[in-house]
């Protein structure tokens, strides 16, 4: 299996603190990951470098089967190579509808000259009725973003994830406050999602990650300290001293 | 048709049906001579104002972008459009006045006598070489779009590349009008030094017309010019565009990650913004008649973020109102007709008050009325402000506040 993302050997520090130390990971086209680790293990760093956020010190972060290095492009061109991101607090547009939402972030040309005449198609409305209906947002897409709960905020924004029609997804602690009933169908998507592109989930919460039942990686001080199956990992002995211990 | 008439377009339509009655109003009463001339010069002047204003409310009230420079770009309008009139019309003169000689004026001649009428204020008798296509009328209105334009884009790339916003662009913006200022101050810029430019309302060519049916003209096409950019910008607000702005101005972070050049849209944004009120100086100074390098001081353009301020930003109403209501008071005010108040110990005299009067209710509407006028007709047509507890609609500095927003 080819990977899709393959960073190899980064390393970033701020201020002398080395936040990411010699970080290797790779994830394949059609996979779901789940990260885990202690606070400070590097998790939002190393997605704040995959999206072009945080420039690494050294290393390569590539993309692609043709692989592209990530370094050099800006976030703008990293989001149009095919990397969703989503935040840990819902960040969505609280003054516009959830339509609007959705056909801000449905795949269309980004430059000012064709968004100036963009018009929507019928099947541009279609989709976005299909992205609605399948977060559960099909009733409210005249609604403003800012009125939504906060469940229904976290799933229009990983609606306009998916319209993006990103290959690789990086999804911080998607189930922050949500309630049960909302985390089964958050668990759900995500599975779903993984089957025709990549995900990577950033989690604190072991019952969800048990639930999405996928590979995990488990970061420690900015550098992988084990891979493989919840089990796998569970059982490791320094995985349980550093981060399952003290829980 | 019928996508006009949708909810969404109504404030358009309201507005356009007002201005027009307000255009034929102002013409029947100019032509039963109930107003002035200059009192139809005033109000040409500030429908070009209402329209810098829209140009302010787009860049401020829906990208966000707090620019305190934009009269700068007002000004150089004005400057591209005054050149050629200035030219033309002693080139009027002078030839009238060679004729007398007897012997046909040789085009040296001419010239000279241009450079000599034009720069003998400031001890010059040479054209400058920024005078080059002031002989052009079709040139020198390429420039008011031009000079402004290119301004900006040079200006916009610098500043936005380097990711600057909030406060910080906003004195950039202040130095680049300051500096600017300071520059066309000096008699070797080439425009006149502090003279200016003057003797605009003259139209060449247009001697047999009287003043009375010349600032009709540019009453009805400063009210022309209004109506078409309104429904130029509300066009573009409404549509996907509007979108993606309104997203920048509340969480500029959040719209890099779906894919949008934000510092692209930015520079857009502050080149199109610089075009429409550079656009509007060139029809406002020949209805002025004059001006000079104060026209670009640094106070001009934060009155142009009062207006939308005290409009209403994020309607395209709002400014407008803002900015006719405003400056049609401040002309008042400042007229000296204005009856001074006497209150014993002091006596307030409103041609010096009426700049506290100004700034005390921009701090009032700041705090206590953030819809400003615009929330009068919100309340009208029912719509409220969103419960966020105080909450604004995203984390930028120029993010919709919570008072501002629409439910």
């Amino acid at each position: 299996m080819t990977a899709l993302l393959e960073v190899s050997g980064v390393s970033v520090s701020f201020d002398g603190f080395r936040a990411i130390n010699n970080l290797t990971f790779a994830i394949g086209s059609a996979e779901l990951r789940a990260i885990i680790g202690p606070n400070g293990a590097g998790k939002s760093t190393f997605m704040d470098i995959v999206t072009g956020k945080t420039r690494p010190d050294s290393g390569t972060v590539t993309f692609g089967e043709k692989p592209v290095s990530l370094l050099t492009l800006s976030e703008a061109q990293i989001a149009r190579a095919g990397i969703g991101r989503k935040f840990q607090r819902p960040t969505v547009f609280e003054d516009q509808t959830v339509a609007e939402n959705l056909t801000l972030a449905l795949k269309a040309a980004r430059s000012p000259w064709r968004v100036l005449f963009w018009r929507g198609t019928s099947a541009d409305s279609d989709r976005i009725g299909a992205l609605a209906r399948e977060v559960g947002l099909a009733d409210h897409l005249q609604r403003k973003a800012g009125e939504l709960s906060h469940g229904q905020k976290q799933w229009l924004e990983i609606a306009m994830l998916l319209a993006q029609e990103p290959r690789l997804l990086l999804v911080d602690e998607p189930a922050a406050g949500m309630t049960l009933a909302e985390r089964e169908r958050t668990t759900e998507l995500l599975v779903g999602i993984a089957r025709t592109r990549a995900v990577v989930v950033v989690e604190h919460d072991m019952d969800f990650v048990r639930r999405l039942n996928c590979r995990v990686t488990v970061l420690h001080e900015g550098a992988v300290l084990a891979e493989g199956s919840l089990d796998h990992v569970t059982k490791n002995q320094t995985v349980i001293d550093v981060y399952l211990g003290r829980g | 048709m019928r996508t006009l008439i949708q909810p969404r377009h109504r404030s358009m339509l309201v507005f356009l049906a007002c201005l027009a009655l307000f255009t034929i109003g102002v013409t029947i009463a100019a032509q039963l001579g109930l107003v002035s001339t200059s009192f139809v010069k005033t109000l040409g002047k500030t429908l070009c104002l209402c329209l810098a204003a829209l140009a302010m409310d787009l860049i401020w009230g829906y990208a966000g972008i707090l620019s305190l420079g934009h009269m700068a770009f007002f000004a150089l309008g004005g400057y591209m459009i005054g050149m050629w009139l200035m030219y033309a019309r002693t080139a009027e003169i002078v030839i009238a006045s060679l004729a007398n000689g007897g012997l046909p004026a040789t085009p040296e001649e001419i010239s000279q006598g241009i450079a000599t009428q034009i720069f003998g204020v400031v001890g010059a008798s040479d054209l400058p070489a920024v005078w080059g296509f002031a002989y052009s009328l079709p040139l020198q209105l390429l420039l008011v779009v031009v000079v402004p334009g290119v301004l900006a884009l040079v200006f916009g790339w610098l500043a936005f590349r380097s990711r600057v916003t909030g406060v910080y662009l906003s004195i950039l913006t202040q130095a680049m009008t300051l500096a600017l200022a300071l520059y066309l101050f000096q008699n070797d810029s080439g425009l006149r030094g502090n003279n200016g430019l003057s003797g605009l309302q003259n139209i060449p060519g247009m001697d047999a017309v009287g003043q009375d049916r010349i600032s009709l003209w540019f009453f009805w096409v400063s009210a022309l010019s209004l109506a078409l950019v309104y429904v130029g910008l509300h066009s573009i607000v409404a549509g996907k565009f509007g979108s993606v702005i309104r997203a920048i101005r509340d969480d500029e972070a959040r719209v890099r990650f779906l894919g949008y050049s934000v510092e692209g849209y930015k520079l857009f944004i502050f080149v199109l913004t610089a075009v429409i009120t550079a656009f509007a100086g060139a029809l406002y100074y020949p209805q002025a008649g004059i001006i000079n390098p104060a026209e670009l001081a640094p106070i001009a353009s934060i009155y142009l973020a009062v207006w939308v301020a005290i409009g209403g930003r994020g309607r395209l109403y709002g400014a407008v109102i803002g900015a006719a209501v405003v400056s049609l008071l401040s002309s008042w005010f400042t007229g000296g007709r204005v009856p001074s108040v006497p209150l014993g110990f002091a006596t307030i005299n409103w041609v010096d008050w009426w700049q506290v009067l100004l700034g005390l209710t921009f701090v009032s509407v700041t705090l206590f009325a953030p819809k400003g006028i615009g929330g009068v007709f919100d309340r009208l047509a029912g719509l409220q402000s969103p419960d966020r507890k105080g909450a604004p609609l995203g984390p930028d500095d120029g993010a919709l506040q919570e008072k501002e927003a629409q439910q």
